[in-house]
């Protein structure tokens, strides 16, 4: 982490506000498709509205956007490997 | 590397007289990377001792069909606890907790380990997941007779004290996870001068792959442990059918980590041997990125099989045969290892002691393991041998002849570094010897019993099979023997040992740079490194 920058810098109150707005429209996206009976697919929505969610944190909230090189290849190796393990999963339980 | 003469060699004060606190106080509440690793060391060591003496149970009650020694379910407790015991407190934390924390820093060129604190913190909880691990043998109703894997619907419906267990293993995984933090950060951190990562010795890139593995994979099995609690406690049901849960969703979780785990445990060992085929060899090692980009990919690739344990569980045929395929792949980076230490051997001036007797039989037993792990592998071939011996001979192969092997090779290798002493070698050679041959006694059979159709964690079996395990039996007392000259070696060498100087085998890291025992922070001055690991050239052969 770069202790030289504050925060304020790159982050002003109303990127926190739209980060939550979208965040809220999200869930309203998963609580609606949860409803709708889409079978396989309804599974498939929800890992990926959940995906862009805790992205959306991660990136926002939690600053990842104003790190380093590093910072981001260490959470992406993380999220690549955990979207392989949910992944190979879903061969079984598709497949089935 | 930076300079081969010893440094500091004439007055300096080793780290086992430079102390905070009297007696075992000094042990217990050190950050010092060194002492930490000898304290891994002895605990790893003892656990090994209860499990091997448990296994030796086995062999025993084994030794004709019947009742020889303890009832059906005791048996299944010793299967289970041998099973819990050699994974999760000897081979996981193996090579990486003990001859990692040692030499890891020292590799590097750094004084200590990037958060030597929470590198304490590690091995309280490890000793505190063994202790829960102990305890759940003698409190609650009888001790856990899952076998290791904890498999639902069973462990979810058994009587016994499946909650502790699981929860030792849980705490044992936070140590794990604290142990790859701490590397990761040391290797990407703490690097002396000039040691760009290809300057760093292979068993660091071997233990900087296995850290990235034990981030990733071990709060897998973390949740997937608390899920099992919680189902017995409360009943939430995601594994249990009439509920609309899913029992294989238990296993691809558990495997998930335990996949990768088989890899926590062997990168290591692979890493220890790229040290020693060198140094015996007096040959730089042969292809040094090759090997290094090879602990990489069998971490990655390793994360992808997990699968292959589950052929016959009932998971979908699309997934068994991706599963397959991509467990095939495994096998080229593995191949490259041992093709690589072989080359380096070639033409060498091979100088036979035991690390180098340990490091060849590894080679060979691990090929043994992986070969035969190549045929499980295969979709067809494996439907007909699950869960029979061929499965239990061809995991001890990898896991005691790969990792076993590699422990006692780098324990015999940097046995002089940690302790300031030289064992007796013409016994450190007797005991090798005996521990090989005691080994493929007992585990080769077990290839031919299961062929046969011999079904594992069975507690009685049909006549025929007798011949198999009379032989395997007798092999075990020829192991153990072996394992205890060995050890009684080692131990009566700490006090009456010849001294050993600071380089006693001729080696070209920088640990064979400092004394023996090396000084509180390693260095007397942070070196710079201006050659590579593995350059001969100026270091005097011993």
């Amino acid at each position: 982490m770069d202790n030289n920058r504050t925060d304020q810098e790159h982050t002003g109150f109303d990127v926190y506000v739209l980060t939550w707005v979208t965040l809220l429209i999200l869930t309203a996206i998963t609580v609606t498709v949860a409803g709708m009976h889409l079978g396989k697919l309804s599974v498939l929505v929800a890992v990926v509205v959940a995906t862009v969610k805790a992205g959306v944190v991660l990136y926002f909230f939690m600053h990842l956007k104003y790190e380093s090189a590093l910072f981001k290849i260490m959470v992406y190796v993380a999220l690549g490997t955990l979207m392989i393990f949910v992944g190979l999963t879903f061969f079984d339980i598709l497949f089935r | 590397m930076a300079n081969h003469a010893i440094v500091g060699a004439g007055a300096y004060v080793d780290f086992y007289k430079a102390k905070r606190y009297p007696g075992v106080l000094s042990w217990i509440l050190s950050t010092d990377h060194k002492r930490i690793g000898i304290l891994y060391l002895a605990s790893m060591l003892s656990f090994f001792l209860v499990g091997m003496s448990i296994g030796f149970l086995m062999r025993l009650e084994l030794i004709a069909p019947g009742k020889q020694l303890v009832d059906p379910q005791t048996y299944n407790a010793f299967f289970t606890l041998h099973g819990v015991i050699m994974i999760f407190l000897f081979i996981v934390p193996g090579l990486s907790a003990s001859f990692g924390n040692f030499f890891l820093p020292i590799h590097i060129g750094a004084p200590d380990v990037a958060f030597p604190r929470l590198n304490l913190l590690s091995w309280w909880l490890f000793i505190a997941g063994g202790t829960l691990a102990v305890l759940s043998m003698f409190t609650g109703s009888g001790p856990p007779d899952t076998g290791w894997t904890f498999y639902a619907p069973y462990s979810i419906r058994t009587g016994t004290n499946v909650i502790l267990a699981a929860f030792a293993a849980f705490v044992l995984g936070f140590s794990s996870i604290l142990t790859g933090i701490n590397f990761l950060t040391t290797v990407h951190r703490m690097r002396a001068p000039g040691m760009g990562w290809f300057r760093m010795p292979l068993f660091v890139w071997s233990l900087y792959a296995t850290a990235w593995m034990q981030v990733l994979a071990t709060p897998v099995i973390g949740i997937n442990l608390l899920l099992i609690i919680s189902e017995r406690l409360f009943g939430i049901g995601v594994f249990d059918p009439a509920k609309g849960g899913d029992p294989i969703l238990y296993q691809h979780l558990f495997w998930i980590y335990s996949h990768p785990a088989v890899y926590i445990m062997i990168l290591p060992g692979m890493g220890a041997i790229s040290e020693i085929m060198p140094v015996f060899s007096r040959r730089t090692i042969f292809g040094y990125k090759f090997i290094a980009y090879s602990s990489i990919t069998i971490a990655a690739l390793g994360s992808l099989v997990w699968g292959h344990h589950m052929f016959t569980s009932g998971q979908s045929y699309v997934a068994s045969t991706i599963f397959s395929l991509l467990t095939m792949l495994v096998a080229i980076p593995s191949a490259v290892k041992v093709f690589n230490w072989i080359a380096t051997m070639y033409k060498g001036s091979i100088h036979i002691e035991a690390p180098l007797l340990f490091a060849m039989s590894f080679i060979f037993l691990f090929s043994v393991g992986g070969l035969t792990g190549m045929m499980i592998g295969t979709l067809s071939f494996d439907v007909h041998v699950h869960d029979t011996y061929f499965i239990v001979g061809h995991f001890h192969y990898t896991m005691f002849g790969g990792m076993g092997m590699a422990f006692f090779a780098a324990l015999h290798y940097w046995f002089p570094k940690m302790f300031g002493r030289m064992y007796n070698k013409a016994v450190a050679k007797m005991a090798w010897l005996m521990i090989f041959v005691g080994f493929n006694t007992l585990y080769f059979p077990m290839f031919i019993l299961g062929w046969l159709g011999m079904p594992r964690r069975y507690y009685d079996y049909l006549p025929q099979y007798q011949g198999g395990h009379v032989v395997s039996t007798i092999g075990s007392w020829i192991l153990i023997a072996g394992i205890l000259i060995m050890l009684s070696n080692l131990i009566r060498s700490l006090r009456t040992g010849e001294k050993a100087d600071g380089n006693p085998w001729g080696g070209t890291t920088l640990e064979w740079t400092v004394p023996s025992p090396p000084p509180l922070e390693n260095f007397e001055k942070i070196p710079h490194v201006d050659r590579d690991p593995y350059d001969f050239e100026g270091v005097s052969a011993r």
